[in-house]
């Protein structure tokens, strides 16, 4: 095992959008050991995701077991996931170890599921919420090469937020 | 040689003030480092750090013609400091409440006496001019729990304040 060098901005890279994952192999669960010692060497990162490694195919871990009261699944590793349903939204200060020294507020869903595949291949459907759901459509971002930069918005989107919100469209992704 | 200048330059609002001040000080070789611009009231507001190497009395001639022109005020403070030095908020306070003399010195008094350090303060005022109702959002950092915050501003419901303290929990992915 051994700690990857993680991409920082404004490297072009991590706009690269990832591939699905094909082969459950070996060579997979050597890398996905490599991430995880990666995340834990970094400033207490709870997900990351492989195109911050270099890496492009769609592969992260999510571990948000260290948080205190927080809903979670504990130490996940997921491949392929999508998500499938969401509702609600809510603004959450985010960071990110691909962009050091910056914080910044962002939207996220605060209900989502998604389906994914497991280390070996098996077929995973999770239900997420809060603090778990906003990590997991973050390191989503990164496997579309998105930044949680490219969706901060200010404190006043939050200052002025609306009473009502309007349902997701069905179907709508 | 000063660190930084912090550059101030507030008046009435109009397209293109940022640009040409920025332009100017671009053309003067100075270079920039954090900025808060925002519109209050009708009027812009610009407060800037400008990096300390371009002397006070420079960044001055460049800048005057410039705000003279858009009717700007200027003003230029030598400031110590630097950048990366960024403190991250783990509590927000929302307030609102009918609007009434006193209301932030209330609510931040209160806060100051357990030492909670305000980062960023975002004020306004919403509602009509019958009925305005004062809003405000405070991101700042304190080593109280959460619970000892929340007593600390109690006594102001009373009095029509509402004040909403939570904890800000900053996700890294």
């Amino acid at each position: 095992m051994a700690a990857l060098e993680i991409l920082t901005v404004p490297d072009e890279r991590l706009r690269r959008e990832s591939v699905p994952v094909t082969d459950f192999d070996e060579e997979l669960l050597a890398f996905i050991d490599d991430l995880e010692e990666t995340r834990l060497a970094g400033p207490a990162a709870v997900g990351i995701a492989a195109p911050q490694v270099g890496r492009f195919q769609r592969i992260l871990i999510l571990d948000l077991s260290g948080k205190k009261g927080v809903s979670n699944h504990g130490h996940l590793v997921l491949i392929n996931p999508e998500i499938s349903h969401w509702e609600g939204f809510e603004i959450g200060r985010e960071g990110c170890l691909s962009v050091p020294d910056f914080t910044g507020n962002v939207i996220r869903a605060t209900r989502i599921r998604l389906v994914a595949r497991a280390t070996r291949g098996e077929s995973l459907e999770l239900e997420m919420e809060g603090f778990e759901a906003r990590a997991l459509q973050h390191e989503i971002d990164h496997l579309d090469g998105l930044l949680f930069i490219d969706r901060v918005v200010s404190r006043r989107t939050d200052l002025f937020r609306r009473k009502v919100y309007r349902e997701p469209r069905k179907g709508a992704s | 040689m000063v660190a930084w200048n912090m550059l101030t330059l507030v008046g009435g609002d109009r397209p293109g003030i940022v640009a040409s001040v920025t332009r100017a000080i671009y053309v003067a070789g100075c270079s920039l480092g954090e900025a808060s611009m925002i519109r209050l009231g009708g009027s812009f507001t610009i407060m800037m750090m400008v990096s300390g190497d371009c002397p006070s009395a420079e960044l001055e001639q460049a800048l005057t013609p410039v705000a003279k022109d858009l009717g700007l005020r200027l003003h230029i403070d030598p400031v110590e400091g630097g950048l990366h030095r960024h403190l991250v908020p783990n509590v927000q306070v929302r307030v609102a409440g009918a609007d009434r003399a006193g209301i932030v010195a209330e609510v931040t008094g209160a806060l100051a006496q357990t030492g909670f350090n305000i980062l960023e303060l975002e004020s306004d005022v919403a509602g009509t001019a019958d009925r305005p109702v004062y809003i405000m959002n405070i991101q700042g950092y304190s080593d109280e729990t959460v619970e000892a915050l929340q007593a600390s501003v109690a006594g102001l419901a009373d009095r029509g304040i509402e004040v909403d303290v939570s904890p800000v929990e900053t996700l890294i992915g």
